[in-house]
């Protein structure tokens, strides 16, 4: 039996040319101590594999068409035999994608892994992470619900920012003038066939380059990278201490692979796939469009630009990020490879983890947005049996001042907490303020009648910590 | 195909050309342009019409259409009332994507103000707010007063305007292009 399956795989591989073919990619040498650091890379093919095959899966049953992808969707998550669960990996396998391809780049930065000769793998990477980032987007879109539609909206009025061709771009974004039924067809075919072709292609330069220029060894403090040496230096230590890739480097792939896989399938199983919200309807406008969390810190980012600098930020920002990140490699080409001789690498890798870190907590909290859910507020902080307090505790709310302020942890975050606002400002200050506005209060002079201003402020005034303390009535 | 040893080797060419040689090169420089002109030619035949199909949508205009969003009763003087229209003229499987809201004001008897929903800052729907005559967009914290103007927020410009017209006491609205802030 052994025999016989011996010689069918030794005729087909005679007409096949396999092992030929992949052999010395599988067998070539890698440095014997690139170790658990080198994992990332591979992950994010895992990653990948699992989306294309996810996304295959996916596209048996969805309906890319403006009216029905919604339905389909829904049939998806709820009828259909391991819809959710398909639903769910894609969901979390992308999200596996995003933080691979951080922690890949991450680690190659802080290695100096982008210098001589890899400068092209460096860029063929950073292009395949704009790729990432691109198909998590489009495929948040293609979840055909409310808050798809509107982020189809947001790009198109960013699109739109662009000068000069701004008006074309946004037209494009949308398919035609308004959301309609070429909208989601557009971001299907970019989704599912134009990004992920280009990324084969990517992702096969980027593997070849490995090949090519070999995996970097591990970077020792004063041992910088000299162009006119370091090929025949890295080449003569492979002969010498190299392990073959498969495999001997391999297995740790495997391992991380298959741990980042069951990852996946316990998120998929535990949390299931973001919900449907709403259906796609443009005129239903209790919506409150916000990313998904690979891209809710740009969200923070959008709502916190100073309003001047905004154009600026919004295009030309992501262009000047963008081109220092393809050019790194050409400007630093050589040198010390190791962090501790490049301590600056470490305070940008730092500071890029801090500046998303916190930018996403905000974007997740969003105090910029006013709480559209404010209930009226209970007599059990109001604690007055004042007819006037009382009174302006209820124009508190009708007026909307507690969609934007807090009093004892009701209402919003956008303006400021007005708990203990009794303690800080006078009666005046107060009638100022409410009349004229200021910063990013509106004015209310011409909205309130000069009796409500008066209940409003009685009620503010109430607001004081030693009243606060004190037990209710 | 089977007299290989005509081919010299063309990283080492001999010293001195034959006649033979230079008319091989020629040959081979000449087979090298067509072949490359025949592909690009290929490329741009289905190349051109692939784009042009792809980028369609930028070059089709599209008529704004009044479209009646109710009868001139239905709205008390001085509210503000979300309106649903449709787009013009939508593509037959847009869905429920065709529609489109507007807030409505009856401003007097035969006079209305129609805001679009969409925030000038970045697109969000923005809500109004009767108690305190205030649109707020839930999105980047933009704010609008009640006439549209810009209260508070990151938005660059007022609310865009729709046209509205009331014929035969019904009350109509210009529905035209979504409106897409261009300035930086």
């Amino acid at each position: 039996m052994k025999r016989w399956s011996v010689a069918v795989w030794r005729w087909l591989d005679d007409r096949l040319g396999l092992v030929d073919l992949f052999g010395p990619s599988l067998k070539h040498l890698v440095p014997r101590d690139a170790t658990w650091w080198y994992v990332f890379g591979s992950a994010t093919l895992v990653a990948f594999i699992i989306q294309v095959v996810t996304g295959v899966a996916l596209a048996f049953s969805y309906v890319p068409s403006s009216a029905q992808a919604f339905d389909t969707l829904v049939f998806i998550s709820e009828e259909a035999p391991f819809g959710a669960f398909m639903r769910g990996l894609h969901y979390y396998g992308a999200s596996a994608m995003v933080l691979m391809v951080g922690a890949h780049m991450a680690q190659t930065f802080l290695f100096g892994a982008y210098k001589f000769p890899r400068e092209m793998t460096w860029s063929t990477g950073a292009l395949l992470l704009l790729f990432t980032l691109i198909m998590g987007f489009t495929g948040q879109l293609l979840r055909w619900d409310q808050t798809a539609a509107w982020s189809v909206v947001v790009a198109a009025q960013q699109a739109g920012r662009v000068p000069l061709i701004g008006g074309w771009l946004a037209q494009f974004i949308l398919g035609g003038t308004t959301l309609g039924g070429a909208t989601l067809s557009r971001f299907f075919a970019i989704h599912v066939f134009v990004i992920p072709g280009i990324m084969f292609a990517f992702i096969g330069l980027h593997l070849w380059l490995v090949l090519r220029h070999g995996i970097s060894d591990p970077p020792k403090p004063g041992k910088p990278v000299n162009p006119a040496t370091y090929r025949q230096e890295y080449n003569e230590e492979l002969k010498r201490t190299g392990v073959p890739f498969w495999p001997d480097g391999a297995w740790r792939d495997f391992v991380f692979g298959t741990t980042m896989v069951l990852a996946i399938v316990m998120a998929a199983i535990v949390w299931g796939p973001p919900p449907i919200e709403k259906p796609p309807d443009p005129s239903i406008l209790e919506a409150d469009p916000r990313p998904d969390w690979y891209l809710l810190w740009y969200f923070a980012v959008l709502a916190m630009i100073p309003e001047r600098l905004e154009g600026v930020v919004m295009i030309l920002g992501p262009v000047l990020i963008g081109f220092v990140i393809l050019l790194a490699p050409i400007i630093g080409h050589k040198g010390e490879r190791h962090w501790t001789k490049r301590p600056w690498s470490i305070g940008v890798v730092t500071m890029v983890v801090v500046m998303i870190a916190t930018l996403w907590i905000a974007g997740a909290r969003a105090p910029w947005s006013p709480n559209f859910e404010a209930e009226p507020l209970p007599a059990g902080i109001v604690k007055s049996d004042n007819r006037l307090v009382v009174e302006g505790a209820r124009l508190f709310h009708e007026r909307a001042c507690l969609n934007c302020h807090l009093i004892s942890g009701y209402g919003g975050r956008r303006g400021p907490d007005l708990t203990f606002v009794g303690d800080r400002l006078t009666e005046m200050d107060m009638i100022i303020r409410i009349v004229n506005g200021g910063g990013n209060m509106p004015a209310y002079g011409n909205t309130l009648r000069p009796d409500e201003v008066d209940a409003l402020v009685a009620f503010m005034k109430t607001r004081r910590r030693a009243e606060a303390l004190a037990p209710a009535k | 195909m089977n007299d290989t040893t005509h081919t010299p080797d063309p990283h080492r060419p001999p010293e001195v050309p034959t006649r033979e040689m230079e008319a091989l090169i020629s040959r081979r420089r000449f087979l090298t342009r067509v072949s490359l002109g025949l592909a690009g030619i290929s490329a741009a035949i289905i190349g051109v019409p692939a784009t042009a199909f792809v980028l369609a949508p930028l070059l089709h205009k599209v008529a704004d259409t009044w479209r009646t969003v109710g009868r001139k009763d239905d709205f008390v003087l001085g509210e503000t009332v979300s309106v649903v229209f449709e787009d013009p003229s939508p593509l037959p499987w847009a869905g429920v994507t065709a529609r489109a809201a507007a807030w409505l004001r009856r401003v007097s008897d035969d006079e209305f103000i129609a805001f679009s929903a969409t925030c000038t800052h970045l697109g969000c729907p923005v809500r109004w707010m009767p108690g305190a005559n205030l649109f707020l967009c839930p999105c980047h914290g933009g704010v609008y007063y009640g006439d549209g103007s810009v209260a508070a927020g990151p938005p660059p410009h007022p609310l865009f305007r729709y046209d509205v017209r009331v014929v035969d006491d019904d009350v109509q609205i210009k529905a035209t292009a979504l409106p897409i802030t261009t300035s930086l």
